[in-house]
């Protein structure tokens, strides 16, 4: 694979642009390997490429049952940050940020991070204080945070709904400056190209039917075009875990949700943060193309559909319309879903499970993209050495039952309140 | 919009009703101590990728909780009644 930089575009665009490389191979699967990974999405890419630059494994599979990026990492709205207050979280997603920062160069390959800020709008002062607390917390671990006044507010998104008619007036906000977006599919792109480059065999088109056994212990998997054996198996697949993971006899703590996200037409540069806008749960940031992209919850009732339907259309739109009056004359260009494995208590599962040689990391919810370079590292570390990181060591299957969870939400343990 | 037919008030949009989760737990009674049963009810869920028992109440209706079959792909709803007529696996 050749590297990327100015030098290489200069010297393809004087030939005509014919001798760009395929960014990944494309092999056929080899009988066995050392490693698994089962998921062609951003996690299990990563976690491949991890697993290969960290920990010196050579042999490993990436079997991704479609395209590899066609989940949720194609999915989401590519929002990243780590403004977490829980203690197992706080460090976790600071490390992903940290990662985030050095990511298209460690890749060689450009993901747009773009650091522009995430915006918190809040519209009293009890809301506030809830937010001055999560700074604080931030601020404690290290983590740039800033409270603005209503005023600053208008400075930073006069676009947002000042006016005296305003249902929800806007009373301040909380900022992380290091906090932005990334451009969701060249981030599967990147890692996929990376891991590759790494020997990493990135099978798509192969979907996981269930698993070798070897008494108690998984010895492989079988696929539906054939069965490939490894010493250790990860499952990185997100909405899709509680089926792969009742094939090995995992009992999981997981609901599958749908959430939808929508693209508008593109418009000039005017929102220039991520925004949250709390009235309602709400998100909205500008891509480079110039579309503002926008969602809201999930639906609320467990699917395993990639598509959404007319109910969150219209909350999602009075939500924008409210915070952004002047979005009211735009039109949606795209719209669609995807399968968020809810857990709980929102928070993540990067575990080994009782099961030899199966390797478990799901339970994200919808809050999978912003983690993907940490999450792709601690489930590298937890399968090269059998064992968690700590960053991930609160990440744990039985967490619920040990009354310990991640409860960042505060609302009990029902998986479609997260 | 999925469309739930109330058996009291006929088919509704699912904005009018509130979602439950899985209606297939059986809850221990409150003096049972057997704690893995206790998770078993509250945590662990089979989440199918196909017909799924849930709970729905119609708190913008007549406020009754329902029971759902209904299929997690098409969306496609198999059967709503009263949940005072539910029976557990």
């Amino acid at each position: 694979m050749s590297h990327y930089s100015a030098w290489s575009l200069l010297r393809n665009a004087l030939t005509g642009h014919k001798h760009w490389e395929r960014a990944w191979r494309d092999p056929q699967p080899k009988k066995t390997y050392d490693v698994i990974i089962v998921g062609g999405g951003g996690h299990g890419l990563a976690t491949a490429y991890y697993l290969a630059k960290n920990h010196g494994i050579k042999n490993i599979a990436v079997l991704e049952k479609g395209y590899i990026g066609s989940g949720n990492a194609g999915r989401n709205t590519t929002i990243v940050r780590s403004n977490y207050m829980m203690q197992e979280n706080t460090p976790f997603y600071e490390h992903s940020m940290s990662l985030w920062r050095d990511l298209s160069a460690d890749l060689n390959y450009n993901v747009m991070f773009s650091p522009r800020g995430y915006l918190y709008v809040v519209m009293s002062p009890n809301a506030l204080d809830a937010q001055i607390r999560r700074a604080n917390i931030m601020r404690l671990n290290g983590i740039r945070a800033e409270i603005l006044t209503r005023e600053d507010v208008m400075k930073e998104a006069p676009y947002l709904d000042f006016s005296a008619n305003a249902r929800f007036p806007i009373y301040g906000a909380m900022l992380q400056p290091d906090a932005g977006t990334a451009r969701h599919d060249a981030v599967v792109w990147g890692y996929a190209r990376a891991a590759s480059d790494l020997g990493v065999d990135i099978i798509q088109n192969y979907e996981v039917l269930d698993y070798e056994w070897s008494g108690e212990r998984i010895t492989g998997v079988k696929t539906t075009r054939g069965d490939i054996s490894a010493a250790k198996v990860g499952i990185a697949v997100a909405g899709n875990t509680s089926p792969l993971a009742q094939k090995a006899g995992l009992a999981l703590p997981i609901e599958s949700h749908v959430l939808q996200a929508y693209v508008t037409e593109s418009i000039k540069p005017i929102v220039n943060h991520v925004v949250v806008w709390s009235a309602s749960y709400f998100y909205f940031s500008q891509s480079d193309k110039g579309g503002l992209v926008f969602g809201g919850h999930i639906d609320r009732y467990n699917s395993y559909a990639q598509r959404g339907n007319l109910a969150n259309v219209g909350e999602v739109s009075q939500a924008l319309v409210s915070a952004m009056p002047s979005a009211a004359r735009l039109r949606v260009l795209r719209h669609w879903g995807g399968i968020m494995d809810m857990t709980p208590d929102g928070s993540p599962i990067i575990t080994t499970t009782p099961v030899d040689g199966l390797y478990l990391n799901g339970g994200w919810c919808y809050g999978g993209f912003k983690a993907t370079p940490a999450s792709g590292w601690c489930f590298a570390h937890t399968i090269a050495n059998d064992k968690a990181h700590d960053f991930n060591a609160g990440f744990t299957m039985d967490r619920f039952a040990k009354g310990r969870y991640i409860d960042e939400a505060g609302t009990g343990p029902y998986n479609h309140l997260q | 919009m999925l469309r739930i037919d109330c058996p009291y008030c006929g088919k509704r949009d699912h904005e009018e009703f509130s979602y439950f989760g899985d209606a297939t737990k059986p809850y221990p009674g409150l003096e049972v101590e057997n704690h893995d049963a206790w998770v078993d009810t509250v945590y662990t869920r089979n989440n199918p990728r196909g017909i799924h028992t849930e709970f729905w109440q119609h708190t913008l209706g007549c406020r009754r909780w329902l029971v759902v079959k209904r299929h997690t792909v098409t969306h496609d709803i198999e059967s709503v009644i009263p949940a005072s007529e539910r029976t557990l696996p």
